[in-house]
């Protein structure tokens, strides 16, 4: 068995507490907290200590859906990528880039949020970008 | 935060306003605690006795709603008895005239009377605040969720700085960011006005510096806030829309409103790892990986950038949701192609001056780097506005009170507060999956004054009825005098009990924050 810790942060406040994810044979098994981190200091409030937990979750989505005869189906990647593509392309000839509307997320990374708002600007040619910080 | 978290506990005097801080930011109510116990004053302004308030030196136990008359009376009180920083105002600011006019202009008795407390414990607190060398203030969605929210933070900011609290350690102003990349979120760009690094969409130099980076046009119309595309998006000529990582339908006040407006779209494709209840609503569901699940950084509320590396490989046929936009941009006919997160970072610290020595490389070598970061060599900022604010001068910006837009009547005759526990997190998609953090607090409650509880006939732990003018929900009540006569306290939590159904939709004119702090409501047994 091999066991290695991962650096990470802790997914539910905006105070950033570092800690690492015990993993053993490819699953989390804990949280270590970082003694060394400027916020945490080798403490983590309850939610920290249990963040992990819903990855393993069975109620995650593992594959990709798509609506059919008013149902959600089990689609293939490529499927549901195209369907997505095609709608929001033919949106976007019909209409305009304003007719389309996106939304981000505060749990999302900096790389995803730099990505979705490029998307939407560059893209699909439209400025209807936002999230829920004014929430 | 202007501040560091650590710094708060070095702070001389520390006031805390609508911030329910042990249980939505336990981390920054350490240090609190911590400065307490090496002698630090607390002032805590909260309707309710949290468990701040309850250590607190003075407890400004405020009507909802009445943040300006607190703080316009705390400065009048400063003003008065010759307690402002007169060579900051002087090298630091501009238009306090117009600020001390204003003040003085309005009665100090009303001012007390509508927040409800004491005049002498404004009075001490203001003597307090501004008399202390390092004095710092934190707030949160108390201040924010409000009509008057906009103006709620600008007269903290007016607090500030008459008393210069403001450019030096363990001292200054600190909005707590409620989700661990709220900060991150704004800072790139993911609103509809500004570009990363809050760069305008409006100035044309910054459309052409990202048109010449992306190699394409950009649109220059200002776009859409959240709530204008969750409830009007229809009616403001939305036809599709791309939902990554949020939950509106639970999460966004009136929310039936959410509902039926998502629903009448052409289309709708969402990112999740849950199959949500806006999920529910798509057209295509794609399933994304976890934090735990891919590498990539996000920016705490003390504008720490830190790095999230990879613990396991993505779950079934999960991926992260840099791959699902990079694959919808590639079929688009837009190339996105990026090896690694670590490239998009490069992207982003060329285009955006604040991150600009932001590296990946940088961030596996460290707990993180707060921006501002011009370069590769700069080691963070750890606090702002040393010399100078970002604007300049900074702005005394006077305000006057403004009601919440719902109060109580005859028909709904409590005021409804709502907020977080500490066990649980937003609409409890990822809390309420571990079964420790559920066992803890299982559903959701209403907090309700033992003499209200008495005079309605609801016993402690009986199912009630919440109704306000926009839908209805049933909770548990519980007693306590946490809350005062007149008040409710409940969480928003719960699915079964989607508290978003009451909250009231009116928004503040310039953030668009809705008021999810106040809203009028009727309580009644929900077996009678």
């Amino acid at each position: 068995m091999q066991m290695n810790h991962v650096p990470s942060v802790c997914c539910f406040c905006g105070c950033g507490c570092g800690f690492y994810f015990n993993v053993s044979d490819g699953r989390i098994t804990g949280i270590s907290p970082s003694r060394s981190h400027p916020v945490s200091r080798g403490n983590l409030c309850v939610k920290g200590w249990h963040a992990h937990e819903f990855v393993y979750s069975p109620n995650r989505l593992l594959h990709p859906l798509v609506r059919k005869n008013g149902r959600l189906v089990r689609a293939s990647w490529d499927e549901a990528l195209s369907r997505t593509a095609e709608a929001l392309r033919k949106v976007l000839e019909r209409e305009g880039g304003g007719a389309i509307g996106l939304l981000s997320s505060a749990k999302c990374t900096n790389e995803e949020n730099y990505l979705l708002q490029k998307l939407a600007r560059a893209v699909l040619k439209t400025n209807n970008v936002d999230h829920c910080a004014r929430l | 935060m202007t501040n560091s978290i650590e710094e708060i506990a070095g702070s001389e005097v520390i006031f805390v306003i609508g911030s329910n801080t042990t249980e939505a930011h336990p981390q920054i109510a350490r240090r609190i605690i911590r400065a307490v116990d090496k002698g630090a004053t607390l002032i805590v302004a909260d309707p309710r006795d949290t468990a701040m308030a309850e250590i607190a030196d003075i407890h400004l136990k405020l009507n909802p709603g009445t943040d300006i008359p607190l703080l316009n009376a705390m400065m009048r009180v400063i003003l008065r008895e010759g307690l402002i920083d007169d060579a900051f105002i002087e090298m630091r600011t501009e238009n306090f005239n117009a600020l001390r006019d204003t003040l003085f202009a309005q009665d100090f008795d009303a001012l007390v009377e509508l927040t409800g407390i004491s005049p002498e414990l404004i009075k001490r607190a203001a003597r307090l605040y501004a008399s202390a060398q390092k004095a710092t203030i934190c707030y949160c969605l108390g201040i924010t969720q409000h009509v008057c929210g906009t103006a709620n933070v600008e007269s903290i900011a007016n607090l500030a700085m008459i008393t210069g609290h403001v450019e030096q350690d363990y001292t200054g102003v600190n909005p707590l960011r409620g989700q661990n990349n709220v900060q991150g979120a704004c800072d790139m760009g993911a609103l509809p006005g500004v570009f990363p690094g809050y760069q305008a969409v409006s100035d044309e130099k910054v459309r052409e510096k990202f048109a010449r980076a992306w190699k394409t046009d950009l649109p220059e119309a200002p776009g859409l806030t959240v709530m204008d595309m969750t409830h009007q998006g229809v009616r403001n000529g939305i036809k599709a829309m791309f939902i990554m990582g949020e939950n509106p339908v639970l999460s966004d006040p009136d929310s039936s409103a959410v509902e039926k407006n998502l629903s009448s779209l052409d289309f709708l494709a969402v990112a999740d790892i849950f199959l949500t209840e806006t999920a529910q609503l798509a057209d295509v569901v794609f399933p994304a990986a976890s934090f735990a699940e891919k590498t990539g950084t996000i920016t705490n509320s003390e504008r720490r950038v830190q790095l999230m590396q990879r613990a396991i490989e993505p779950l079934g046929e999960c991926r992260a949701d840099t791959e699902i936009i990079a694959a919808l941009s590639n079929l688009m006919g837009y190339p996105m192609n990026y090896q690694e997160p670590a490239e998009i970072m490069e992207e982003i610290a060329l285009l955006t001056p604040i991150y600009g020595g932001i590296y990946h490389d940088r961030l596996e070598r460290s707990w993180g780097i707060q921006w501002p970061c011009p370069n590769r060599e700069h080691p963070g900022t750890p606090y702002l506005h040393k010399y100078s604010f970002a604007r300049g001068r900074g702005r005394f910006v006077p305000a006057s009170h403004i009601p919440p837009k719902e109060l109580p009547d005859g028909d709904y005759p409590f005021m409804l507060i709502t907020g977080r526990t500490y066990h649980h997190y937003h609409t409890g998609g990822m809390t309420r999956a571990s079964e420790i953090l559920s066992r803890e607090e299982k559903e959701a409650f209403v907090e309700i004054n033992p003499q209200d509880a008495e005079r309605i006939r609801v016993r402690n732990g009986q199912l009630v009825r919440l109704r306000s003018r926009r839908g209805e929900i049933t909770v548990r009540a519980r007693a306590t005098k946490r809350v005062p006569e007149g008040i409710l306290y409940t969480t928003f939590h719960f699915a079964e009990s989607p508290v978003n159904r009451l909250t009231n939709p009116a928004r503040d004119p310039v953030a668009k924050c809705p008021e999810y702090k106040v809203c009028a409501v009727a309580v009644e047994p929900a077996d009678g």
